[in-house]
């Protein structure tokens, strides 16, 4: 941290850190669900990976991003068709890369959207298995967890597995389904991958401020660590000035995290 | 040539209790809501359904018309969750047949074209086959031998429909960006009922150029109800979009008194006139803004 590096939010922090997932992916449709992935999406596409495909998030591909909220005057700039038909068709062929926002996460990396508790009778009914079965068994898959604690990366197996991940006792036959691939796991205190033995999840840098034992005790499983991560990089001056006037004009990621906290922790 | 038009009571009087019911549309988008209103106000019970659920899976289910939902997810879209169909759930009222989004879609295809199953991998290593013992698995016969999910034919009973227009035999277009599964759900049914924005002549409905959107043929409609904004509170573009504040009260309105209070307002009226009227006119619908996300 120089004395130069502009100021920046936890979310803003969060979005670069999420766009990193589509760095090296080429011409797939980025998907993210929720503001930091969509926005993080957009930065990506307007940075680092141009060739990256999006939607309006209803039905037609887009040439840039659209601006999240209010747009004035801003017309889409379409570029082709997406209704959900193709959208199926698409992510079933594989060239898709969708960042998601999870409720419950395990050591496995499987995921639950569906239910809290019993699935029959459920403590809390939630959204459904919604697209995860088929989104994992195909294509890539990167998280966004805003409230990292041991609620949300749960001790066990998650209350109903919705998507596939590193469990081999629940892979076909034993074997890892080729296109299996959990990428980035992106939360309010840190980035994480899969990279650990057997795929274990593994701390990948600790967000300014953020101490290592605070990601272990708010996660209900052992993280793969290797030497003292590094501290995940600020957001460069650029970055923010896209973030900031081309694709959130209205700052809705202000409500992202309560208080619209800095980026940088400050430690007691 | 047949004359398909009927009113909603003359196609609700075609449904029974136990039937498979396929709706067509997706969360707050393009839901025969007028036709579910008048299921609303009919004895029907034990219902199954299959749907992109939206806010008739929640009605229905408030109204204690549904025994088993199939279905990849039930949302208001601006409010994640219905907390009607959440009730339901968690009070165990309802079975909760969950599957992929593309699952769901798939089973429709298979009853589509009239084969027991179709084949996936979707499902495989998580909870879906756990939850749902009527799916099955299907090992490949060629050397692959993979192992593959089946997803059986969703047969369908009858399926509902909004669509934009429709001539008096049937013959219709979605003009609305996404047609969605709207063909499936008419091809995997017995019976098809479209309600539409409003029934023009065949040759002011659709000509060489607009004739792809035309989702499926009028050989599988069996009735058409002329129901301007009968998809409200869902968007019908280009017609209308979503009322976000009604579904918002609904949503709210998900205790037995909110209810009780909402059947009162919006269900138990006369006609589709006086719904409107209470939905604060057909001025008023004609102004809601297109879905923006």
């Amino acid at each position: 941290m120089t004395a130069t590096a502009p100021d920046y939010t936890l979310a803003e922090l969060c979005i670069v850190a999420c766009a990193e997932a589509w760095r090296n992916d080429g011409e797939v449709l980025a998907t993210g669900i929720g503001l930091v992935p969509r926005l993080a999406a957009g930065l990506a596409k307007l940075t680092f990976n141009q060739d990256l495909m999006m939607t309006d998030a209803e039905s037609v591909l887009v040439a840039e991003p659209v601006p999240v909220g209010p747009r004035g005057n801003y017309q889409v700039k379409v570029e082709g068709w997406m209704p959900y038909l193709r959208t199926f068709d698409l992510l079933w062929h594989g060239r898709r890369h969708a960042l998601v926002g999870p409720v419950q996460v395990d050591r496995f990396g499987q995921m639950n959207i569906s239910a809290v508790g019993d699935h029959a009778k459920p403590k809390a009914s939630l959204l459904g298995v919604r697209g995860f079965p088929g989104n994992t068994l195909n294509h890539p898959n990167s998280l966004f967890i805003p409230n990292h604690g041991p609620r949300v990366f749960v001790a066990g197996e998650v209350d109903v597995v919705c998507s596939i991940g590193y469990n081999p006792a629940r892979w076909p036959g034993g074997v890892k389904p080729v296109d299996l691939d959990l990428r980035l796991c992106v939360t309010d205190l840190a980035v994480l991958d899969f990279g650990g033995p057997d795929h274990a999840m593994r701390v990948v840098s600790l967000h300014p401020g953020v101490m290592l034992e605070q990601v272990q005790a708010a996660t209900g499983f052992p993280l793969s660590v290797e030497g003292m991560p590094p501290v995940t990089p600020a957001p460069t001056a650029e970055q923010l000035e896209v973030i900031r006037t081309r694709l959130d004009p209205h700052n809705l990621r202000a409500t992202v995290f309560k208080g619209n906290p800095g980026g940088v922790r400050q430690t007691a | 040539m047949a004359d398909k038009r009927m009113t909603p009571a003359q196609v609700v009087a075609q449904l029974q209790d136990g039937m498979t019911i396929g709706i067509g549309g997706w969360a707050t988008r393009r839901k025969p809501m007028a036709l579910v209103r008048e299921m609303l106000r009919s004895p029907l019970k034990d219902l199954t359904l299959v749907a992109y659920g939206g806010p008739e899976v929640g009605m229905l289910c408030a109204a204690g018309k549904v025994k088993r939902v199939i279905f990849g997810f039930v949302s208001l879209d601006v409010q994640p969750f219905d907390n009607h169909f959440r009730n339901a759930r968690q009070a165990g009222q309802v079975e909760a047949s969950e599957m992929d989004e593309g699952m769901v879609q798939w089973g429709l295809r298979a009853a589509a074209m009239r084969l027991p199953f179709l084949p996936t991998r979707v499902g495989l290593g998580t909870d879906v086959l756990k939850l749902n013992p009527w799916l099955g698995t299907v090992r490949s016969p060629f050397a692959d031998g993979e192992e593959l999910v089946a997803v059986p034919a969703l047969k369908l009973d009858a399926a509902l429909l909004h669509v934009s227009e429709s001539d008096e035999k049937g013959n219709c277009t979605i003009q609305s960006p996404d047609p969605f599964f709207d063909d499936l759900f008419a091809r995997a049914a017995k019976a098809v009922f479209i309600s539409c924005e409003r029934v023009v002549p065949t040759a002011k409905l659709i000509n060489a150029q607009t004739a792809r959107l035309q989702p499926f043929e009028r050989s599988l409609v069996t009735g058409v109800v002329e129901l301007p904004f009968g998809a409200h509170p869902t968007a019908s573009a280009p017609f209308h979009g979503i009322d976000v504040k009604h579904l918002a009260d609904y949503n709210a309105a998900a205790t037995p008194e909110g209810w009780a209070d909402y059947q009162a307002r919006f269900v138990d009226l006369p006609d589709h006139d006086s719904y409107i009227r209470a939905c604060g006119g057909y001025g008023r619908l004609a102004g809601l803004s297109l879905p923006v996300f």
